[in-house]
């Protein structure tokens, strides 16, 4: 592995492993919220428990979230310098204002975790709406940051010198809204999915059957919500990169020859030397439809895209297609839930749709790993979209692969960790949640 | 605009210093301290610093964000030429801030808190460490740009007597308001008595360290006496310093918390100034003799607007939740004598 490929995998596992926590940090407020919001209402006691039990895992997965977030606001400098100096003052003003909202959302994390019995309830209860809020409001930020590495803006590129600055164009790029949409969307399908898994198991394990399903319900619809809405969002994407990076949008869809009325491409491998894409199902027009709304519209292919500039297209290909396969598979199951409970109440309790629910565990994070891949990889070899590559942003410093090699190993240890104590917080529910009525042995 | 940015990075580093470094110095603290009574120096220090710990923690992000929107070139430079230092010092916080939540959250209450609280104390030590290193390696003249070897380019800017030397320091610093700051904190007579034979040690420990650094610091020719003592502002905040240091020895026994917490951070903040007000704005020296300086390294001036007006606005956001938080938590903690549960 040479140094380069070491710097872009760095990165890549320190942004992978970040978004896991910040999706989850960003989400469970809310879950908490409402958990919280129908113990004050009805006084039912299951609804604290299962709140105090959230704010546990929301404690620890904060922590790490904020290690793991701190790491990267200095590894943007450790691997990538030359792109920092450039870019830091241009594309900085969504970072300094989420500086303000990671402050908010830690202050009010201190209040609603130790607040317990020292505060009004209901202010006790907006500061955790608060820490939900201001967790949306970081992930939005740093979203329009990498949207602006996307769509650059905000300045003007002349002879190799960024001139006319202007800050806050750069952070209303035109990849912002699109990008940050679909982040929310996913952080609550991801987490609600996840969460949703989880509960779901432990029910058809016949344990505490009264808590999860309660949390059960309130993450299904949460995830269930916005599993529904992201393909939709995700077509608002494809739409804007169709304008903004035809060559990542051809990447996406192992699209190489420009054409009219292009085929939508699924599965299948691609094959760079024959240009085109082996054992694939291909639906006529449906590309150019996704892309223009126009059955017959153009789509740039690969073959209009100078070799040099041409993204990886194998890995962006499989990516979106993992992507997409996962938002399918949710959206049946989402919309499944739903009926349930409108039209079928006695399917909630079956144990396959339980069961189609446990299965899903992990597709929400699966899918914002594969989305993000497309996202980063289609994005090559430009670090800023068509004014620097990669290649000249990384730094000149030697044996980056070490460096590699050591946080893989501590992300791997950190994320067993995490898993391990996730493991005893919820074997540990019977004990200290499942003594009806409410007794004081609940520690919080 | 740039003035308030400079100020804004200036308190943020402070900031980090007093309360990231108090919250360092209780895992320092705990690291000396015999195993007999760790338990309740672990007790009271979780009382203590655990509603605000994350908050504590966001200076320093603060300091790089205002850094590499600001001064993208002195945030390049430091990160190509002290990567090393910079990703122990990573290391020590990623360790520092999963142990201390693990331990704390871990549901069942085993073996494994052993380990929880190894990683904990030794990361405590080693954050400050390189902290203290990165900080001596800005001033120590090492950095050159124009380095061909590895060793030269990589390892020379930090790896010196000099910046291990202020290494040291910072550590002894760290333990001294830990120290300071948990004698009010302590529960028992006992316990509020080993703290303030712990602040005494730290204290030593920070004075023989300082002297040290300064020794190397006239041995290597590194200007550092004629920066500190040659400047009439320099000085008299050493001299601030050192008075309030004799007052601080005479109050230790008197159990007048509050005074002690206000004198020993007026002490660092002194120090601070000290050692930045004569090279002002220069806060990186490098080999060749060239300084990288706050004035003439910022970054465009849309850029430095832009962020000055978010600081200002995030302040007043930010300012009166945080003391909320701390007087809310003080208040009652001591209303009910048990903190937090
Ligand atoms: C739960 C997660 C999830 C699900 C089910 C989907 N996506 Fe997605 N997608 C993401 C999670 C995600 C993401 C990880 O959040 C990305 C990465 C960058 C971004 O803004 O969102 C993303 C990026 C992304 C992009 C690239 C955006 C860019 O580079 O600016 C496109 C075109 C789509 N998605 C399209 C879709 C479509 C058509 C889906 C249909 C089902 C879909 N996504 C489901
Ligand atoms: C959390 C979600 C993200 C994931 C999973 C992710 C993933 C990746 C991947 C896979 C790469 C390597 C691409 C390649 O070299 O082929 C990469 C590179 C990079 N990403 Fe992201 N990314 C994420 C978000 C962001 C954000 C929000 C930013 C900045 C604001 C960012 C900045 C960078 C930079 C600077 C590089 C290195 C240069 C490059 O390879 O283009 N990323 N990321
Ligand atoms: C798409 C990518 C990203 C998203 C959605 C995201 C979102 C978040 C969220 C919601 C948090 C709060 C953590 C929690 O509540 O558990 C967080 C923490 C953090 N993130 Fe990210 N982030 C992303 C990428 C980045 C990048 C590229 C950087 C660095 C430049 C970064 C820097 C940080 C920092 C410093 C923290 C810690 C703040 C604290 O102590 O609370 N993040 N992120």
């Amino acid at each position: 592995m040479d140094d380069f490929i070491a710097a872009r995998s760095q990165m890549a596992l320190s942004l992978g492993f970040h978004i896991i926590f910040s999706c989850i940090g960003m989400v469970m407020p809310f879950f908490m919220a409402v958990a919280h919001y129908y113990w004050l209402k009805t006084n039912d006691h299951v609804y604290l428990n299962i709140t105090k039990a959230w704010s546990k895992g929301v404690a620890i997965f904060f922590a790490t979230g904020a290690v793991s977030g701190t790491v990267l606001s200095f590894e943007l400098g450790l691997l990538w310098p030359t792109f920092m100096k450039h870019a830091g003052p241009i594309f900085g003003m969504p970072f300094s204002l989420e500086g303000t909202a990671f402050f908010i959302e830690a202050i009010a994390l201190g209040f609603f975790l130790y607040g317990w019995n020292r505060f009004n309830r209901w202010f006790h209860w907006v500061t955790g709406v608060v820490v939900g809020v201001s967790g949306l409001l970081s992930g939005i930020l740093v979203v329009a940051a990498n949207g602006w590495m996307n769509s650059p803006s905000g300045f003007d590129y002349i002879n190799g010198q960024y001139l006319n600055i202007d800050p806050i164009k750069a952070m209303f790029n035109d990849a912002w809204f699109s990008q940050a949409l679909h982040m929310c969307l996913a952080a609550f399908a991801a987490t609600g999915f996840a969460v949703a898994g989880i509960h779901a198991l432990m029910i058809l394990k016949g344990r505490n059957v009264a808590f999860h399903s309660y949390a059960f319900k309130i993450a299904a619809v949460f995830g269930g919500i916005a599993a529904i809405l992201q393909p939709l969002s995700g077509d608002i994407s494809a739409k804007d990169i169709a304008g903004r990076q035809p060559a990542k949008l051809a990447a996406m869809e192992a699209h190489y020859h420009t054409s009219k009325s292009a085929p939508l491409i699924i599965g299948g491998i691609p094959d760079d030397e024959a240009k085109e894409v082996k054992y694939a199902v291909k639906i006529p027009g449906m590309l150019s439809f996704l892309a223009t709304g126009d059955l017959n519209g153009e789509v740039k292919g690969l073959d209009s895209i100078p070799a040099e500039d041409r993204p990886p297209v194998a890995i962006t290909h499989f990516a979106f297609q993992i992507m997409v396969g996962c938002g399918m598979l949710m959206l049946t199951i989402a919309l499944f839930y739903f009926f349930a409970i409108w039209k079928k109440k006695e399917w909630l309790r079956k144990r396959w749709l339980l069961s189609l629910f446990v299965l899903a565990t992990p597709l929400g994070f699966i899918a914002v790993e594969a989305g993000w891949t497309v996202t980063e990889v289609g994005r090559q070899p430009w670090i800023i979209q068509g004014i620097m590559r990669t290649a000249d942003a990384v730094t000149p410093m030697p044996g980056i692969v070490y460096s590699f090699y050591m946080f893989t190993g501590v992300y791997i240890s950190l994320s067993l960790v995490v898993i391990f104590l996730l493991y005893r917080q919820i074997r540990m529910v019977d004990k200290l949640y499942d003594v009806p009525p409410y007794s004081p042995q609940t520690k919080d | 605009m740039l003035y308030v940015v400079i100020v804004y990075l200036w308190a943020a580093i402070l900031l980090y210093l007093l309360l990231g470094g108090a919250d360092f110095g209780a895992g320092i603290i705990e690291l000396f301290t015999s195993p007999a009574n760790k338990k309740s120096t672990r007790k009271t220090m979780y009382r203590a610093i655990g509603p605000v710990w994350e908050a504590n923690h966001m200076w320093l992000i603060i300091t790089i964000v205002i850094l590499f929107v600001g001064f993208p070139a002195i945030y390049s430079t430091m990160s190509l030429y002290l990567h090393i230092p910079l990703v122990i010092m990573l290391l020590g916080i990623i360790a520092r801030g999963t142990a201390f939540t693990f331990r704390h959250y871990d549901a069942v209450v085993d073996d494994m808190q052993e380990i929880y609280n190894k990683i904990f104390v030794y990361s405590s030590f080693v954050t400050p460490l390189f902290l203290g290193i990165i900080a001596g390696s800005t001033v120590s003249g090492q950095i050159d740009t124009q380095a061909s070897t590895f060793l030269s380019a990589y390892i020379q800017p930090w790896f010196n007597w000099f910046c291990i030397a202020v290494g040291f320091f910072t550590v002894a610093i760290c333990g001294f308001l830990a120290a300071v700051y948990l004698i009010g904190e302590a529960g028992s007579e006992a316990d509020r008595r080993m703290f303030i034979r712990k602040a005494r040690q730290m204290n030593i420990a920070a004075v023989i360290c300082g002297g040290i650094v300064f020794v190397i610091a006239y041995a290597q020719g590194i200007p550092l006496i004629r920066w500190t003592f040659g400047n009439p502002l320099g000085l008299a905040a050493i001299i601030a310093a050192t008075l309030s240091l004799v007052l601080l020895w005479y109050l230790l026994n008197k159990g007048k918390t509050k005074i002690l917490r206000i004198l020993a951070g007026f002490q660092v903040t002194m120090i601070l100034f000290a050692a930045t007000v004569d090279h002002f704005p220069n806060i990186v020296v490098l080999k060749n003799g060239e300084y990288l300086s706050l004035l003439e390294h910022s970054g465009h001036e849309k850029a430095i607007s832009v962020l000055a007006l978010a600081l200002l606005l995030g302040s007043i956001f930010i300012l009166p939740a945080l003391f909320y938080l701390i007087y809310s938590f003080q208040k009652k903690s001591s209303a009910s004598g048990s903190g937090i549960a």
